[in-house]
C-alpha cells in the first residue's frame, strides 16, 4: 500500500480521493443495521421527530404536561440538569491528565471528552425544544439583551463557551481521522489553554445549576434545599462523572471492542480502580457536607414521612452505599462490584437532580407535574441521538485507540508530552 | 517559567478577567434597582373590600381579556387570561375578600432572573414584560415567590402573562383600571412611601380593625402592592414564609464568586500543569533567559 507524505515530512495514511469523497465515504453506515439497539432507538427518534412537530405548530402545551405551578419538566430536568451532571467526567478527566499529568488515565480522555462534548450539545437541543421561543435564543449571546444578573445568563454563557473549549480538547482526533498534521499542530497546542479554561467553566455552570434554585427555596422540600446546594451540585459532578465514566467504559469494552486498541484494553482495570478511589474520595466529602447541610436547618422529626423516607433512600441508598461498595472494591481490587458501585451512583445522583428540580419541587402541591408519555419519549430519543453520533465517532476516529504513527511520529519529533 | 509561558499566562487570566468583569457588572446593576427609591404602588385595604369583582372585570375591559372568573366558592389564580382575582376566606364568620395580583416587588426575582432583560422593571417601578427579548425559558416563573408570571402554553408563539400595573395609563398621568373601578375605595394608587405612612395612620387609627402589619413592606424585600387586613396574613392565603430579603440576594453571593473563579482558576490551573509537567526545569529557564 502506498503511503503519501505531507509537507511536515510525516507518513500519512493513503488517501487518494478527496476531502468531501473521504466525508461521504465515511458517513456510510458500517456494521450491522438490524441491531437490538438500532431496532429500538430507530423507531424512538422517529417517534419523537412526530412529536417535536406537533409540539412546535400547537405549542408546549400540547405534548407536555407543563404548568404555570411547573414551568420546567423532564427536558430540563434529566437531559439538561442530570445530564450536564454526568458529561463532568470530561473537565475531571482533563485535571487529572493534562494539568495534574496523571498519564495512567491518558487512555480514558478522548472518549470522555467526546462524550461530554456531545452530551452538551444534545442538551443545549433539548434546551431549545424546551423554550417557548427557541428562535430568540440568541438574545442573551450576541446582545439583544444581556441579563447579567442571572445566573441563567451565566449558566448559558459558560455552556457556549465550554462546548467550544470541548471541542478544541477533543479536535486533534478530527484533524487524525481527516489526516490534517498542519492543522492538527495548531488545534494540539491550544489543549492546554482549552483544558484550563474548560475547567473553571465547569466549575462555574455546574455549581451554577444548583444555583439557579436559590431563589426557588421556599418551593422546595427543605430536606433538598440549602444554601449550600451550588457546592454540593459541584461536588456530586465530580462522582456523577467519573461513575459515568466508569459505566460508559464499562460498556464501550464490549460494544467497541473493535474499534479499541491493546493499550486501551490493557488500561481499563486500572483506570476503573482508580477512578473508584477519586468517586469514594468525593462521595466522602460530598456527604460530609449534606450531614452538614441537614443539621444546620433539620432536627430528626423531618425525616419522618414519605419525603423523608425518599431523602434516606437517595442519601443512604444511592449515596453512601454505592461509596461503601467502592471502597471495597478498592480493598478487594474487584471490577465487578466497581461497575455496581457506578451505577448505583448514577442512579443516586440522577436521583438527587431529579428530586431538587422536579420531585421535591412543590412536592406539596395537589396537582404535581407527572411527564406525558410522548415528553418521555423525547427525553430517551435525545440520549438515542446523542449514541448515534458518539458511535459514528468511536468507530472511525482515534478515540479509542492510539493516534495514527504520523500524529505520534510528529509529538515526539516536538517532545510534546500529549 | 520562561518568557512565553509568562505572556501565555497572562493571556489566560487578562481573557477571564474580561469575562470576570462583565459577570461583576451583572452583579453592580442588579443592586441599583434598590436605589430606585420611591416607586408607584398601590395600597390594598382587604377590610374594605367587598368582592364586587370591578376591579377584575376593569382589568379583563382595560387589556382586552376575556370576561374574568368571578366565581367565590374556589380559591383560585391568576391566569394568562386574568391578570388579578378576587378570593374569598372565611375567617371567624366572617368573609374576607383579597385581591390578588403581581406584586410589583422592589427588587423582582424574575427581574434578576431574566437573561434576556425580557422582564424588567419600569422607571416607576412597574414590573413588565418584553415580547421581543424572550425566549422562552420560563426562570422568572421558577423563581419569583408569589408564582405571579403565567405562561400561554397553547401557543406556538408564547408569551408571559402577568399584571402590569396599567403601566400606560399610570405614564399619562392616570390610575390604573383596578384603582379606578373600585366602588369602596379599597384600592390606592401613589407613591409607595405615601402607601405606607397612610396604611401606618389607619392601623393607628384603628387598631382594632388591623392587624399591626402591612404586607408587603417587608416581604420579599418589599412589594410595591401593599396590603392591610383585620386578621393575621396566613389566614389569607398569604406566604409568611419569604423572608425579607429581597430574591436576587440569594443569587448575589453565587455572582460574586464567578468573577474570583474565572480569574483566578485558569491561572492556578496553567502553575499547576507546569509544575507537575517536569518539562520545564526553572534554573535552566533563568540561566536562559536572566
Amino acid at each position: 500500500m502506498s503511503t503519501t507524505t505531507s509537507d511536515l515530512g510525516l507518513e500519512l495514511a493513503p488517501r487518494r480521493q478527496g476531502f468531501f469523497r473521504f466525508l461521504l465515504s465515511q458517513l456510510k453506515p458500517r456494521g450491522r443495521l438490524l441491531t437490538p439497539f438500532n431496532m429500538i432507538s430507530i423507531p424512538v427518534m422517529l417517534l419523537a421527530a412526530g412529536i417535536l412537530v406537533i409540539r412546535f405548530a400547537d405549542g408546549l402545551g400540547a405534548v407536555t404536561n407543563l404548568s404555570d405551578a411547573f414551568p420546567w419538566g423532564i427536558w430540563k430536568a434529566f437531559n439538561v440538569i442530570a445530564g450536564v451532571a454526568f458529561a463532568g467526567g470530561a473537565y475531571v478527566l482533563c485535571f487529572m491528565v493534562y494539568v495534574l499529568g496523571l498519564k495512567k488515565y491518558e487512555p480514558a480522555v478522548r472518549v470522555t471528552v467526546l462524550s461530554g462534548f456531545l452530551a452538551y450539545c444534545f442538551y443545549a437541543g433539548a434546551l431549545i425544544l424546551e423554550l417557548g421561543k427557541p428562535w430568540e435564543i440568541m438574545n442573551p449571546l450576541i446582545g439583544d439583551g444581556f441579563g447579567l444578573s442571572s445566573v441563567l445568563f451565566l449558566v448559558a454563557w459558560h455552556f457556549v463557551l465550554y462546548i467550544t473549549a470541548a471541542f478544541v480538547e477533543f479536535s486533534p482526533a478530527i484533524a487524525e481521522w481527516a489526516g490534517a498534521p498542519r492543522l492538527r499542530r495548531v488545534l494540539k497546542g491550544m489543549t492546554l489553554g482549552a483544558v484550563v479554561l474548560g475547567i473553571a467553566l465547569s466549575m462555574l455552570h455546574q455549581s451554577g445549576l444548583g444555583a439557579l434554585f436559590l431563589m426557588a427555596g421556599p418551593k422546595i422540600h427543605p430536606l433538598w434545599f440549602s444554601e449550600f446546594i451550588p457546592i454540593l451540585f459541584f461536588v456530586s459532578s465530580i462522582f456523577a462523572g467519573l461513575s459515568m465514566v466508569i459505566v460508559e467504559g464499562s460498556i464501550s469494552r464490549k460494544v467497541f471492542n473493535g474499534a479499541m486498541d491493546e493499550e486501551h484494553r490493557k488500561s481499563h482495570r486500572a483506570i476503573l480502580l482508580g477512578l473508584s478511589r477519586i468517586c469514594a474520595g468525593t462521595m466522602i466529602a460530598y456527604l460530609m457536607m449534606q450531614v452538614i447541610a441537614f443539621v444546620h436547618g433539620h432536627d430528626g422529626a423531618s425525616l419522618t414521612g414519605a419525603m423523608g423516607a425518599w431523602w434516606l433512600v437517595e442519601i443512604l441508598g444511592f449515596t453512601a452505599l454505592p461509596c461503601v461498595l467502592f471502597i471495597v472494591a478498592l480493598r478487594r481490587q474487584h471490577l465487578g462490584l466497581v461497575r455496581i458501585a457506578g451505577v448505583m451512583t448514577v442512579v443516586g445522583v440522577l436521583l438527587n437532580r431529579l428530586n431538587v428540580s422536579l420531585i421535591a419541587y412543590r412536592w406539596d402541591h395537589p396537582n404535581h407535574y407527572v411527564p406525558t408519555w410522548m415528553e418521555v419519549v423525547v427525553a430517551v430519543a435525545i440520549i438515542f441521538a446523542q449514541i448515534w453520533v458518539l458511535r459514528w465517532a468511536i468507530t472511525r476516529m482515534p478515540v479509542l485507540r492510539r493516534s495514527p504513527a504520523w500524529a505520534e511520529t510528529d509529538d515526539a519529533r516536538r517532545g510534546l508530552k500529549h | 517559567m520562561n518568557r512565553r509561558g509568562f505572556f501565555k499566562l497572562c493571556g489566560v487570566a487578562a481573557g477571564s478577567t474580561a469575562l470576570a468583569t462583565r459577570a461583576n457588572a451583572g452583579v453592580a446593576r442588579a443592586s441599583t434597582v434598590s436605589s430606585k427609591d420611591d416607586p408607584y404602588g398601590i395600597l390594598i385595604d382587604t377590610t374594605k373590600c367587598v368582592g364586587c369583582n370591578s376591579c377584575s372585570e376593569a382589568c379583563a375591559e382595560a387589556h382586552g381579556l376575556p370576561e374574568p372568573n368571578t366565581d367565590e366558592d374556589v380559591l383560585k389564580d391568576t391566569t394568562v387570561t386574568q391578570w388579578t382575582v378576587i378570593n374569598k376566606f372565611a375567617v371567624e364568620d366572617e368573609d374576607i375578600y383579597v385581591k390578588r395580583q403581581c406584586m410589583h416587588c422592589i427588587e423582582p426575582a424574575c427581574v434578576s432572573a431574566c437573561l434576556t432583560e425580557a422582564m424588567h422593571k419600569n422607571e416607576d417601578g412597574a414590573v413588565v414584560w418584553d415580547a421581543d427579548r424572550c425566549m422562552g425559558c420560563r426562570y422568572c416563573m421558577v423563581s419569583c415567590p408569589f408564582d405571579i408570571p403565567k405562561y400561554e402554553y397553547g401557543s406556538n408563539n408564547p408569551k408571559v402573562q402577568k399584571c402590569i400595573r396599567c403601566f400606560e395609563l399610570t405614564e399619562v398621568g392616570k390610575v390604573p383600571a383596578c384603582v379606578d373601578a373600585c366602588p369602596e375605595e379599597a384600592i390606592t394608587f401613589g407613591r409607595r412611601s405615601e402607601l405606607l405612612a397612610e396604611g401606618h395612620k389607619r392601623i393607628a387609627e384603628s387598631p382594632d380593625d388591623y392587624v399591626n402589619h402591612i404586607y408587603g413592606e417587608r416581604e420579599a424585600g418589599g412589594t410595591a402592592m401593599l396590603y392591610l387586613a383585620s386578621v393575621p396574613f396566613e389566614q389569607l392565603g398569604f406566604r409568611t414564609d419569604l423572608g425579607t430579603r429581597s430574591y436576587p440576594e440569594y443569587t448575589k453571593e453565587f455572582l460574586y464568586a464567578v468573577p474570583f473563579l474565572l480569574a483566578g482558576v485558569p491561572a492556578a490551573l496553567l502553575g499547576m500543569s507546569r509544575a507537575t509537567s517536569g518539562k520545564h526545569d526553572d534554573s535552566i529557564d533563568l540561566d536562559q533567559e536572566g
